[in-house]
């Protein structure tokens, strides 16, 4: 066990303290690879999948499989569509030499271009879906006979429902689920990646000039912090308010969790027997497992 | 007088009661071979921990067939661990038993079921009654499985009565990773190891798992405070790991002759004061 520096003073909302979200980046590293290798290990496979954006997310988990599994049972697949920017691949395969990773490259633009050449003129978003899906089915299948497939969803993503369901979102495990995204940047670099990759502005890449905070009207962290203070310490929006936070950010990002619920959940199962799937037929997924 | 005691820090299956049955013969082997008299498993130890709807077909009597290899294994090295017991009238619960010389001594059902966060114990399990101490390889004896040591009142009472040690077995799932401290559940799980063990003067014995159950990761660190407030021994975290430790019995006597807390301590008081306050007197 690390043994850090102990905390002195109460923690309190306060849109100018950002403190409450510092993690001991050492355990949180400890804890996650030996999360990875033993829950592969328990679901009975020996490899792990995973798509390389050139983003940080995704270097992250990287960094975390190949110290959990070794470099030569993670396959890293970095998947461009002709629109992606030439930086994404380049940090991609920077990435992947830094871990040690061999780097299977596939183009999903013939793909996408033959399913959209059929269904008219789409919006951006949709596409941006599509991509994703598609990204999902190719991992999946590289993950065949005895891989998992892993998420990078951070926990910002994931409650804010910023994310694509079955594409993006879709896992077999995820270990970096419940680090906010600041938390997470605060691990790449203890992990090792890329100082211009930690650096620069998160984005999907699903369009040309999209970012992340442009798209979601605010900063990761700005949000990061309403999050904590909301999920992690119970407080109402009500509460921040008070303290100082935007009010209109607040209940924004409020309604953002709430709306988006059905995509943290799975899907809905009409109840109609003595037991059913979903509801109260309860097993661990661990049920027996080596 | 003291005696080497040893705390198998293992990862039980989930849901794999015969592999477990195995698992607990070998730690046995390398606790006697280690020169303990007494080997604690964690909570839970021979089920795993997340059981869920397997709960009934884990269970099984206390005096059952299914726990006789953990009986016939207690002859020459006593043996307290978990599993999940069938009472006599059906109800389930979380039970730590006692084995001592071929035979069970005690059996304490988890009286505190966390149902609340990640824990589910309430839905599955019924509820233990009781706080009875029982002769230990290292002295009287209470057990408290893991939220029951979270209640003040449970070491409190087993203080109050006369045990000289405490057994915790425990699954404590470790969260809490802010920077500036351990991690949380860690702190959390020493501060009262410690706490309870000076101030009742009485032995503590945290025994906790590793391993992970659906994402969930076990901590280990287990421990043996003494009534002084020293660590004797600590395990690593998230390790599996045997701790042995040195129980002095002398130490007790030592440390109430100086610090005669037990002696003067007015548990008559307590017992009136609370059935006025609760209107049972």
């Amino acid at each position: 066990m690390t043994v850090a520096r102990e905390r002195i003073g109460a923690i309190r909302p306060d849109p100018s303290d950002p403190s409450p979200l510092r993690i001991d980046e050492a355990l949180v590293r400890r804890m996650l690879v030996a999360f990875l290798r033993e829950e592969t290990r328990k679901s009975g496979h020996r490899r792990v999948v995973l798509g390389l954006s050139g983003g940080v997310d995704s270097a992250a988990v990287a960094a975390l499989a190949a110290e959990a599994m070794g470099p030569r049972n993670v396959t890293a697949l970095f998947m461009p569509y002709r629109t992606s920017s030439a930086e994404s691949a380049m940090h991609a395969r920077l990435i992947a030499k830094t871990f040690g990773l061999s780097l299977e490259e596939v183009d999903i633009s013939a793909q996408v271009d033959a399913y959209f050449a059929r269904a008219g003129d789409v919006d951006r978003v949709r596409r941006g879906n599509k991509m994703a899906r598609e990204r999902k089915s190719i991992e999946y299948d590289r993950s065949w006979p005895d891989g998992l497939v892993l998420g990078t969803s951070n926990k910002t993503e994931l409650l804010l429902g910023y994310g694509t369901r079955y594409g993006d979102m879709a896992c077999d495990l995820n270990p970096v689920g419940d680090l906010y995204k600041t938390q997470l940047r605060e691990l790449a670099v203890l992990l090792g990646v890329p100082e211009v990759v930690v650096r620069k502005p998160p984005t999907a890449d699903l369009w040309v000039g999209q970012t992340d905070e442009r798209e979601l009207g605010f900063t990761y962290a700005q949000a990061d912090l309403v999050l904590y203070h909301l999920v992690d310490r119970r407080l109402r929006p009500a509460d921040l308010v008070a303290a100082g936070f935007d009010a209109t950010l607040v209940n924004g990002i409020r309604e953002r969790v709430r709306k988006s619920h059905f995509k943290r959940v799975m899907p809905l199962i009409a109840k109609l027997s003595l037991r059913t799937v979903g509801h109260d037929f309860l097993y661990p997924r661990d049920w027996e497992a080596d | 007088m003291t005696q080497k005691i040893a705390i198998a820090q293992c990862a039980p299956g989930l849901g794999a009661f015969t592999r477990n049955v195995r698992m607990h013969l070998d730690w046995i082997a390398k606790a006697r071979t280690a020169g303990a008299s007494l080997v604690v498993f964690p909570e839970l130890s021979l089920t795993g921990y997340y059981v869920k709807d397997l709960a009934g077909e884990l269970a099984c009597p206390s005096d059952g067939e299914r726990l006789r290899p953990i009986a016939d294994a207690s002859r020459d090295v006593d043996v307290c661990a978990g599993f999940v017991e069938r009472g006599p009238d059906a109800r389930l619960h979380i039970a730590q038993g006692y084995w001592s010389k071929g035979r069970l001594v005690h059996v304490h059902r988890k009286v505190y079921l966390p149902t609340y966060g990640i824990f589910d114990d309430g839905r599955y399990f019924g509820p233990g009654e009781r706080f009875d101490i029982f002769p230990s390889q290292v002295g009287p004896a209470g057990i408290a499985i893991c939220e029951d040591l979270w209640h003040v009142s449970v070491p409190y009472v087993y203080g109050a009565t006369g045990a000289t040690v405490v057994f915790s077995p425990s699954a404590s799932p470790g969260r809490g990773v802010a920077e500036g401290g351990d991690l949380g559940t860690a702190e959390s799980c020493r501060l009262m190891d410690r706490f309870y063990a000076q101030y009742l003067t009485l032995y503590v014995v945290f025994a906790n798992r590793v391993g992970h159950e659906d994402g969930i990761a076990f901590w280990g660190g287990s421990e043996v405070v003494a009534p002084d407030g020293t660590v004797v021994a600590r395990a690593p975290d998230f390790a599996e790991h045997l701790l042995v430790a040195e129980v002095d019995r002398e130490l007790v006597a030592r440390e109430r002759d100086r610090n005669p807390l037990i002696r003067d301590e007015r548990a008559d008081l307590v017992v009136a004061h609370l059935a006025r306050a609760r209107g049972l007197d």
